[in-house]
């Protein structure tokens, strides 16, 4: 808790000791991303649920808010002041988590991967492939997001503490349900589902309640990433984007939210700066590779890593 | 012309799923015996094309009859060998977890995608097949039809009936079998699983490359087609069942004719058919059509 609250402070500070770019494009980012990727890992550390729908979700919320809100192009529905939209996007995220946990629900482990990858390519495809209400292939522009304090989203101190913001509470959100009632039945469900429908539990019930929860989380880093790229497009919901949400979690470590976050991180330096260490180019060579020897040399990522190290020290 | 249509939209639909069968039927064969979930199936069928095309190309210049057979030999060989890498080198050792072999043919997936646009570039190839196989064929009360897309059923059809023979009739099929059914005791036998579990790998990871090979000649093929059969292996298995050739075969069935329907009466919301017939499966046979209960 304290460690927290102390990252935290810190985090609020830094933006004072280092350059714009830095705070938008790469912690700003990297909390946008984090925020999707932490979705996951609240699935998959408490629900034992490894889904890859977490960028579709965000895709949803994303694409809501672009068809309402006003000024994007082309304009769909348009005239729909942020203030509603935003809500609205996220409820949308929320019942698209619904949708998704009551038609996976039946199924786990790598089925559950499988049938989340389908639906959340099916998602792409189709958004792709529609003009009416996705634009095709093009997708949505100027997404700008809303103004803050009369300052405009893109302003890399407003998106930056807006991703901190919205970051912290979910963050402390997440840790809350874990504890709750709830939270304590999807991790018994996690362990033993037998033993816990035995004790009268309706486990598909909280099963889809974790995937509307993580609909939400999703959706909220979703919208950031909308704001950040001020648009939408198929591409950003792609396989490679999907899969992107995955290395994240799995990088950082599938047994803490805070794992999300840091995946996420590493992601982003890479992705920044990835050209300066290796060909251009060849990014997801790179990529791939470092993904396949987190999961190869240590399953759990980095926070498995920093785990035994310090048990090796006691 | 209302009638014809219908029976060309059907005869399209049977064509591709005659496609999808031959390349999901790989992957069901793999998570079959090995309950490995290959997210590099796609891969594989993409490097079938690529280097079947590069076998191909050089052939087909010097006006060769036999290129596109040899480019059909080496998209199967050239898939078969990089399964095999795969199983022996990263999932062979981690058998059991299949998460974890997820995950690791999610990262081979995404190397291979990135070197082959490396070393292929993004312009899209076709194989031109012999002019036996490939001019248009009198069907009757159709009239002409492709005679490619009649050659992609036969070789769905044969290459279901070899799975058939092999799996049924043969000593390798036979310990298939027994190791989807129980694999330790399989071991107990005296079997040398991890030397079965590589020929299946190689015989799944071949059927994607021959799948590549026939789909390149089908209509052209390029980067991001590895996502689209991988997606479609995807569907066609959970619809028709894991690990079963026969759940393969309808599964294949089914989304090859919504495929086709879907695209002849609204074109732009026919993925959605698909993916409602999915989540359709999945709320009432969660194991699939033909799928045994785990």
């Amino acid at each position: 808790m304290l460690a927290s609250l102390a990252l935290l402070a810190a985090l609020t500070a830094l933006p004072l000791f280092i350059p714009p770019f830095w705070t938008a494009n790469i912690l700003g980012r990297a909390i946008a991303y984090g925020i999707v990727a932490m979705s996951l890992t609240f699935l998959a550390t408490y629900g034992g649920f490894v889904s890859l729908a977490q960028t579709m979700m965000g895709g949803v919320a994303g694409y809501v808010a672009a068809v309402l809100v006003p000024d994007s192009l082309p304009s769909l529905v348009g005239g729909v002041p942020y203030a509603a939209a935003v809500p609205i996007a996220l409820l949308a995220a929320t019942a698209s988590g619904l949708l998704i946990g009551a038609i996976a629900v039946r199924t786990q482990g790598i089925y559950l991967l499988m049938i989340t990858l389908a639906l959340a390519m099916g998602f792409h495809l189709f958004a792709q492939a529609n003009i009416a209400w996705f634009n095709g292939y093009e997708g949505i522009r100027n997404v700008v997001g809303p103004e803050v304090l009369g300052r405009p989203f893109r302003d890399p101190f407003v998106f930056y503490y807006a991703a901190l913001a919205s970051a912290a509470l979910l963050y402390a959100l997440v840790l809350y349900v874990v504890r709750t009632p709830f939270g304590l039945v999807l991790q018994g469900l996690r362990d033993n589902a037998r033993r816990v429908n035995a004790l009268g539990y309706h486990a598909a019930l909280h099963r889809i309640a974790a995937f509307g929860l993580a609909g939400f989380i999703a959706g909220c880093g979703g919208l950031l990433v909308t704001f950040y790229n001020i648009g939408i497009t198929p591409g950003s919901i792609g396989l490679g984007p999907t899969v992107n949400v995955l290395v994240m979690s799995v990088i950082g470590g599938l047994g803490h939210p805070i794992g999300a976050f840091i995946g996420a991180l590493i992601f982003t330096l890479f992705d920044t700066f990835a050209a300066d260490l290796y060909d251009r180019d060849r990014f997801n060579t790179l990529v791939g590779l470092v993904f396949l020897l987190i999961v190869l040399a240590s399953p759990d990522g980095v926070l498995g890593v920093a785990k035994r190290a310090t048990a090796a020290e006691d | 012309m209302e009638g014809s249509l219908a029976v060309t939209v059907a005869l399209n639909g049977l064509t591709l799923a005659a496609l999808y069968f031959i390349v999901a039927s790989g992957f069901s064969l793999i998570f079959g015996l090995m309950r490995t979930v290959n997210m590099a199936h796609g891969s594989l069928y993409l490097v079938g094309a690529y280097v079947g095309y590069a076998v191909f190309e050089p052939l087909y210049d010097r006006d060769a009859w036999w290129a596109w057979y040899a480019g059909v030999g080496a998209g199967i060989a050239a898939a078969a060998v990089f399964g095999l890498a795969m199983q022996a080198a990263l999932l062979g050792w981690m058998q059991g977890q299949e998460l974890r072999q997820a995950l690791v043919t999610i990262g081979v997936s995404i190397v291979a995608a990135d070197q082959l646009l490396a070393v292929f570039g993004g312009n899209p190839r076709q194989f031109f097949p012999p002019d036996a196989l490939f001019g248009a064929t009198e069907l009757p009360g159709l009239g002409r039809y492709p005679t490619f897309r009649l050659v992609q059923i036969g070789v769905a059809v044969a290459v279901g009936l070899g799975l058939w023979l092999l799996l049924n009739r043969t000593k390798l099929g036979l310990m298939v079998r027994a190791g989807v059914d129980d694999r330790q005791m399989l071991t107990a036998l005296g079997v040398n699983v991890p030397l079965v579990s590589l020929a299946v790998f190689a015989l799944g990871a071949g059927l994607a490359g021959l799948g590549g090979v026939i789909g390149g000649s089908a209509q052209p093929f390029a980067q991001g087609v590895d996502v689209r059969f991988l997606l479609t292996s995807l569907v066609v298995v959970i619809v028709g069942g894991m690990g079963s050739v026969a759940g393969t075969a309808v599964g294949a069935l089914l989304v090859g004719m919504a495929e086709q329907i879907g695209q002849a009466l609204f074109p732009t919301y026919s993925v959605i058919l698909t993916f409602l017939i999915m989540a359709a499966v999945l709320a009432l046979r969660p194991q699939g059509i033909l799928g045994r209960p785990a």
